[in-house]
């Protein structure tokens, strides 16, 4: 079977300026969805507060766990349904405590209270103190900073320094329309997707190179071509490539996104937007940028 | 069949056999015999996985300089008394700085010199008091706090081992890290409060004598002459559960401390059928509690734990056998703790729980079986892609991604390293990704045959091509998962993990694999069509 076929050549380069614009709108919106809530969410892995997971026999809702903490003196409390039962919630406070009988315990005890004690079940808590999520917040940057600074001298060294310029461009943007689709779908970042973050760096990357590695290739072939025809020959080349790739990624992170289970949604979903946007980004503005660079040389010289 | 061919099946059947041979315990640990578990240890779970506890408790090392500072004051107090010198007063003043107030210089000088002699580390300094005194200064140097902390901490680990080991845990962790902190991990705990309370109780017990001249109202309003200090007894009345506290004021100078001590135990009061804590001090111990009960009989002397009194009996006579009991209405199991953290001693400053994150057995386990279901589902996916996509090819990179997800597995339970959720995540990620190798591979041959190379010449071509696009795109990402490994924690880590351990196996099926089904089936054998 074959869904591309081989002397396909639509002119994905002459649209690079409408796909700039696009690239920009997205990353508007996001930016603005950013300013108006006031920064990324972050989850308690990087803000700091205490989380805790309750599974109750018989369903009930947000407003009854609030009126049963009432009691207690925690500051701002949200109270989330947890997967699509209405028996599973989550509890989030910005509050933490460094003593011994935490927080979570109290929650526990105050619930116990109101439902019976066998009535509930706490599955997971997690207390984050401010100084260990300012940290871990630290360390994730690091991480990611690190990650690029060792492409860009790795693509260098394999290709050219544009060729490296241009993927990280293209990563900065990947990431950056990722963080602003969180911020706009009001989702929190935490750990598990700062690890998100990095496996769209690396497929994005992978996605990228592929490209670039026929552009070399291609060079060498069309000599007498413009470059722009050869990035655009390129792009042509590996789209069915690039297509049934994403295709079945896409198909493994539905099917995280679907099944995975609470904890791994969030993370499901930042790789499912950073799937399609890593793929479309490959095509239009990691080699675009290429055409860009070529021409200011040109006009430089 | 060429002798290349018979070596590059060979080293795939060894492969196989070796996955399978580690992959084993993991599936069936009970029905294999007993060599064969002591080989290979089944993958080890993330405690996200099969529930558990993780801890990560700050050490107070101020508070330990402080005390170290609070012993220096006894001593140096002892010392100036035995050298007849005269004083105002000596106390600790902004956390490390010991204080000596004197009348007159020629007093200044001799506390100098005797101070010199006797502790050379501290730092001296002085600075002229209201009133026409002189305070001599004496600061531990940073170097010696720094000491102290790391003192500190190392004991403060030793300590929680202690705690832990007697409390009954399979495989816990324990580590130093940076920033005075330590991190425990308890696999499958059952009772996390518990173990909270047992590992970060600091267990300082201090024998108090009880100041009964002073007035006990007037100390609560803050009026405590110099040298005591107010502390409140807890009571719990056994029938309604309330809890009362009763202030005492005692003697700020310690008596004896639970340092002293030998063994501790649950004894059970058979008058009133209630747990107590029997104590027995180390020779030193039982010499000074001898002493000191022998000089104090009729007077009250205060039991206090971590600044609460547990009880405040008055002496009737001279103990010389060196045992004492804590009683204060405990339940059995507060009494078996308390004797397990007396037991194992006392954290040399308090701690505090900068992270705890603990999961219920139940959601570990829902988490697996999610896990795993969207693996297998993600997987069927992808086969069905493939096998509709490119045909009789597709079912050759198909069998080639079965053995990339057997041989993260084997990985994984060969290098002992952890499984966790975000793992699995990369597992499936890895299985899409997997097929990329195998994808760029088909689609050069495609292009090869479509210039009308012959079926092997166009496999050549395509596997040869393919091959520098696939190391710098697969390097590429393995560079970032090994950055995230070196500077991630957590799950960060456990994700990046599993993408290494699959970059590298997806490498070698999706390239070495594949080409040896490829070229047992194309053999000696003239194929005018490639499935593909």
């Amino acid at each position: 079977m074959q869904l591309i076929k081989p002397d396909i050549n639509v002119d994905f380069v002459g649209k690079r300026t409408l796909a700039l614009a696009f690239s920009l709108l997205l990353i508007a919106v996001g930016l603005v969805s950013l300013i108006a809530h006031g920064g990324p969410d972050y989850g308690i892995d990087f803000a700091g507060g205490t989380l805790v997971q309750v599974r109750f026999t018989e369903p009930t809702n947000a407003t009854a766990i609030k009126g049963a903490l009432a009691g207690m003196e925690i500051g701002s409390l949200v109270v989330q349904q947890f997967g699509d039962d209405a028996n599973e919630f989550m509890i989030r406070m910005e509050k933490t405590s460094t003593e011994l009988k935490g927080l979570a315990i109290e929650v526990q005890n105050h619930l116990s209270a109101a439902y019976g004690a066998d009535k509930v079940d706490v599955r997971r808590t997690e207390m984050v103190g401010p100084q260990v999520g300012s940290d871990l917040r630290n360390k994730g940057l690091m991480a990611i900073f690190y990650a690029m600074i060792g492409l860009l001298i790795y693509i260098s060294w394999r290709f050219e320094v544009r060729f490296a310029v241009g993927a990280i461009i293209a990563l900065v943007h990947d990431v950056a329309i990722t963080i602003g689709m969180f911020s706009l779908f009001g989702k929190e970042i935490d750990l598990p997707i700062i690890a998100a973050f990095l496996a769209i760096i690396g497929y994005s990357l992978n996605d990228t190179i592929i490209v670039y590695d026929r552009i070399r290739e291609n060079v060498g072939r069309y000599n007498k071509e413009s470059f722009a025809f050869i990035v655009n020959r390129s792009i042509n080349d590996t789209l069915s490539r690039t297509l049934l790739t994403s295709g079945t990624t896409m198909l493994v992170v539905l099917a995280l996104f679907v099944l995975g289970g609470g904890v791994i949604h969030n993370f499901a979903f930042a790789m499912l937007v950073g799937v399609l946007i890593g793929t479309y980004s490959s095509i239009f503005v990691a080699s675009p940028i290429l055409i860009f660079w070529e021409q200011r040389q040109a006009k430089k010289s | 069949m060429s002798n290349s061919l018979k070596i590059r099946g060979l080293v795939v059947f060894v492969c196989l056999t070796l996955a399978l041979f580690s992959l084993a315990p993991t599936v069936m640990y009970d029905s294999l015999p007993g060599w064969w578990q002591d080989a290979v240890d089944p993958i080890h779970r993330g405690l996200d996985l099969q529930g558990g506890m993780h801890l990560v408790l700050g050490v107070d090392v101020d508070k330990a300089v402080e005390s170290r500072v609070d012993s220096l004051i006894d001593q140096t107090d002892a010392l100036l008394r035995e050298k007849d010198l005269v004083f105002k007063r000596i106390e600790r003043r902004q956390g490390n700085r010991l204080v000596v107030v004197v009348y007159d210089a020629a007093a200044g000088e001799q506390v100098d010199a005797l101070m010199a002699e006797n502790f050379p580390s501290l730092e001296s300094e002085t600075l002229p008091a209201t009133g026409g005194y002189i305070e001599k200064h004496y600061r531990l140097s940073d170097k010696e706090a720094a000491n102290i902390a790391d003192y500190a901490v190392r004991q403060a680990l030793e300590t929680m081992r202690n705690r832990v080991d007697e409390f009954g845990v399979s495989e816990p962790t324990l580590q130093r890290q940076s920033d005075n902190r330590i991190l425990i991990q308890l696999p499958g705990v059952k009772d996390p409060e518990r173990a909270i309370s047992l590992i970060g109780k600091t267990a300082r017990l201090e024998f108090k004598m009880v100041a009964e001249s002073v007035d006990v109202a007037e100390a609560k309003k803050g009026n405590l002459p110099a040298g005591t200090q107010l502390l409140y007894e807890r009571n719990t009345n056994k029938s309604t559960g309330a809890i009362t506290e009763t202030p005492v004021v005692v003697y700020t100078k310690t008596a004896l401390t639970g340092d002293l001590l030998a063994d501790a135990n649950v004894r059970i009061d058979t008058r009133y059928n209630e747990p107590y804590v029997s104590i027995d001090f180390n020779r030193v111990g039982a010499k000074r509690f001898d002493q000191i009960t022998a000089a104090s009989v009729g007077k009250r002397m205060a039991i206090v734990l971590d600044d609460t009194v547990y009880s405040a009996p008055v002496i009737r006579e001279r103990i010389s056998g060196g045992s004492a009991q804590i009683s204060g209405s405990f339940t059995s199991q507060e009494a078996t703790d308390l004797a397990i953290v007396l037991r194992a001693g006392s954290l040399p400053a308090p701690v505090q729980i900068l992270e705890n994150r603990t999961v219920g057995p139940s959601l570990g386990h829902d988490s697996i079986s999610k896990g795993i279901k969207s693996v297998i589902v993600g997987s069927l996916l992808v086969v069905v892609a493939m096998i509709i996509y490119y045909s009789l090819s597709g079912v050759v990179a198909v069998i080639a991604l079965l053995l990339n997800v057997l041989f993260i597995g084997a990985m994984l339970s060969l290098f002992g390293a952890t499984l966790t959720l975000p793992g699995i995540a990369g597992i499936v990620l890895t299985v899409g990704m997997a097929v990329d190798a195998n994808v760029l591979i088909f689609e050069r041959i495609r292009e090869e045959l479509r210039l009308g190379k012959a079926p092997k010449v166009a496999l050549d071509l395509g596997y040869g091509k393919a091959f520098v696009t696939i190391m710098d795109s697969n390097l590429t990402t393995l560079l970032a998962a090994l950055v995230l490994f070196q500077f991630g924690t957590g799950p960060v880590k456990g994700f990046a993990v599993t993408l290494s351990i699959g970059i590298v196996a997806s490498l070698f099926t999706a390239i070495f694999v594949s080409r040896v089904i490829f070229d047992f089936f194309l053999n000696r054998r003239q194929v005018r069509r490639l499935s593909i």
